[in-house]
């Protein structure tokens, strides 16, 4: 499953990336931050109106702010 | 003596780089703009303890030397001595967040890699303190192979030893780079991973006060109330706390200004120092005030990190006209004056969002539009109140700003769709943890934003300011015309008065709109003085003028002239600063286009809907 529809609170491993799917800019930001195979991350909050867009995750010692189309493109299993 | 050694600051966003360098070099700044890009460069002066001046540079943060916007391209290029114009760095300081020690140190070896002479600044100990981390500063330093000071830029701990240890550094600057080892991105994970782990002495289960924190403000019902009150508060400081600081101010302008009169004999020399200089440049600085207050709001939520949570909070309706969260922070600026707000656009790392956000930042309603709608609301709207003690002035004056709002998103939404056309733009923030912001660093904030709009005030409109009391002034008017009629702006106003007839303008709202193209609150003098009425002091000047509009000006011109300010672009300044911004003439033209042509349809559909309800 994607990181878009896993439980908020629960730690997810995440099991690949689909660099393919998003801009070349925003991989290699999320790239940076951590974001890649192998990483723990927990969905802390969901944004506010329709969608529950964008999302707060927690990713090592940071908070980061994502949108859903990027957790759509990431794939987790339980942690 | 050879060039003036360089020290670069270079690190992570978020890693406490800023409040580092104003305690390294205090207020003493020099904020310019990298050569042919509009990415901020911040230097200072920093003396070592051997008595040389160097001067320290405060790169932007930076995830990595694979640059994902602007600001990271300066950053390595600078760093790697391949930008032109700038030389190498002969320091480098590398800061680091101590409680966020694994990330960190990612960047951190990339950086090390380069093999030029690096000084560690393990900063914000304090806070990994508060986050139950106990680091081992010694063990960090044998694993990086450089020295680790552990600092707190806010409360200037570890300043001295840091200063020292640059001076020690700075005499291996001329020594040839060692080879150094070259990690991939998975394998410096791995040992960022194994550094931070050797380096924790300690590590107490404690809880991060973020998560409780976040759990209120980024509450899905909670949030955006706490965010939408934050608002209210901040717009009504800007405009109560600022009114008696502005008073003074004009006050002051109006004392120098007699002054001058009663110590000069008249003649054009005394006309240009009273009614050009003085009068011009004094009705742009009465709005410091209000910019200095909006911006301490500002700066204490980016400060605090609650920037960083509005923003997310934003993003959702940003989102709705294909922006993002980030392009909330300029805007909100752009609520005192349009020309910060387009400044903070670089912040945002997507060109094509960056534009529409400077192109729509003129539609917030800046603290210029104020005495305009005042003025025009005073005198055609009567105080009455409509339901439980709700004035119609005041909804009036609240409509106008949602009209300006509103504006905004629909202009943006057929740009992103039109001229600016794109994939949808993306959000990807780091939510920094929360802090106390320090004084020292406000202050030193507020100072950098009051002296911009103040240079501004002294260059462009000083400059704008003398060329309309020209045109206003010359030629001289013969005994029995007036003088606006013979000048040269009278002829302008001719010329302009067919296009404004069918919008209901009257021949003297046309002459006034052509000094107020400097800055709209000109607007009301000028009105003031095509009424010929007999004042120097703006306030007066006010009073008189709206006695005379609530005579002569039928409502429904009124309203069109209201319905004219919130969209014209009445205001040279910005539109100076979008095209350097914009390195060019085609934005700032396409701006002043749409936003002319949006006034014009705005004030004639008010009119002819006005006259029909036969108001």
């Amino acid at each position: 499953m994607t990181l878009d529809g896993f439980d908020s609170g629960r730690t997810a491993r995440i099991t690949g990336v689909d660099w393919a799917s998003l801009a070349e800019d925003e991989g290699k930001r999320l790239k940076a931050l951590g974001v890649d195979e192998g990483a723990e991350v927990a969905i802390l909050h969901r944004g506010v109106f329709g969608g529950r867009d964008p999302i707060a995750m927690r990713l090592g010692n940071m908070t980061i702010a994502i949108r859903r189309m990027h957790a759509a493109a990431i794939s987790v299993e339980a942690a | 003596m050879s060039r003036k050694h360089t020290v670069a600051l270079v690190g992570n966003p978020n890693s406490g780089k800023s409040a580092l360098f104003n305690a390294l070099t205090g207020a003493r700044q020099k904020i310019a703009n990298y050569a042919g890009v509009t990415v901020e460069r911040k230097a200072g002066r920093l003396t070592l303890p051997t008595g040389e001046p160097v001067e320290l540079l405060d790169l932007p943060g930076s995830y990595s030397f694979d640059a994902a916007s602007p600001d990271e391209a300066v950053t390595r290029d600078v760093v790697k001595g391949t930008f032109e114009g700038e030389a190498v760095p002969d320091v480098l300081v590398l800061v680091l967040d101590a409680a966020n020690l694994e990330q960190h140190l990612v960047f951190a070896q990339e950086v090390l890699e380069l093999g030029r002479p690096t000084v560690v600044a393990l900063n914000m100990v304090d806070l990994a303190e508060r986050d139950g981390l106990t680091l081992d500063p010694a063990a960090l330093s044998e694993a990086l192979g450089v020295p680790v000071i552990p600092t707190v830029a806010v409360r200037r701990r570890g300043i001295v030893d840091l200063n020292e240890a640059i001076a020690e550094a700075e005499t291996h600057s001329d020594e040839e780079a060692p080879t150094r080892w070259h990690l991939t991105l998975p394998e410096r994970r791995l040992s960022a991973k194994h550094m931070a782990r050797a380096a924790i002495l300690s590590k107490s289960t404690r809880h991060t006060i973020e998560n409780g924190v976040d759990k209120v403000l980024l509450n899905p019902w909670l949030g955006p109330v706490i965010l939408f009150g934050l608002l209210f508060v901040i717009f009504q400081a800007v405009f109560a706390w600022a009114t008696p600081f502005a008073d003074a101010l004009e006050g002051g302008v109006g004392v120098i200004s007699e002054a001058v009169t009663g110590a000069m004999a008249p003649g054009l020399v005394r006309d240009f120092l009273t009614e050009g200089v003085l009068a011009g440049v004094g009705s742009v600085v009465v709005f410091l005030p209000q910019i200095i207050i909006l911006f301490a709001f500002i700066l204490v939520m980016e400060a605090s990190g609650y920037m960083a949570r509005a923003a997310f909070l934003m993003d959702r309706l940003m989102a709705g006209v294909g922006l993002s969260g980030k392009s909330f922070i300029p805007l909100l600026s752009s609520f005192a004056c349009a020309i910060p707000g387009i400044m903070a656009t670089r912040s945002i790392a997507d060109p094509k969002d960056r534009l529409t956000t400077i192109l729509i930042a003129p539609l917030m309603t800046c603290s210029a539009r104020l005495p305009v709608y005042a003025v025009i609301i005073a005198a055609v709207i009567p105080e009455t109140t409509v339901g439980a003690g709700v004035g119609l002035q005041g909804l009036v004056l609240f409509a106008l700003y949602v009209a300006g709002i509103i504006g905004a998103m629909v202009v943006a939404l057929v740009l992103r769709r039109t001229v600016t056309k794109g994939a949808a733009s993306g959000f990807i923030m780091e939510l920094p943890r929360y802090q106390l912001p320090r004084i020292k660093d406000l202050l030193i904030g507020l100072w950098q934003r009051a002296w911009v709009f103040l240079r501004r005030a002294g260059t462009i409109i000083f400059v704008a300011t003398i060329a309309l009391w020209a045109l206003l002034t010359f030629p001289k008017a013969e005994e029995s015309e007036s003088q606006l009629d013979a000048s040269f702006a009278g002829a302008v106003a001719d010329t302009i008065h067919p296009v404004l007839e069918p919008v209901g303008f009257n021949r003297e709202m046309s002459l006034a709109l052509v000094p107020a193209i400097a800055a709209r609150e000109v607007a009301v003098s000028a009105l003031a003085t095509t009424y010929a009425v007999d004042a120097e002091d703006e306030d007066v000047a006010a009073e008189g003028v709206t006695a005379k509009i609530a005579a002569l000006w039928s409502l429904p011109t009124a309203l069109a002239f209201l319905a004219w300010f919130v969209f014209a672009p009445q205001c040279l300044s910005t539109i100076a600063v979008a095209r350097r911004e914009t390195n060019g003439w085609k934005w700032p033209i396409v701006m002043v286009v749409y936003l002319f042509a949006l006034a014009w349809i705005a004030a004639g559909a008010t009119y002819s809907i006005a006259v029909s309800l036969g108001l």
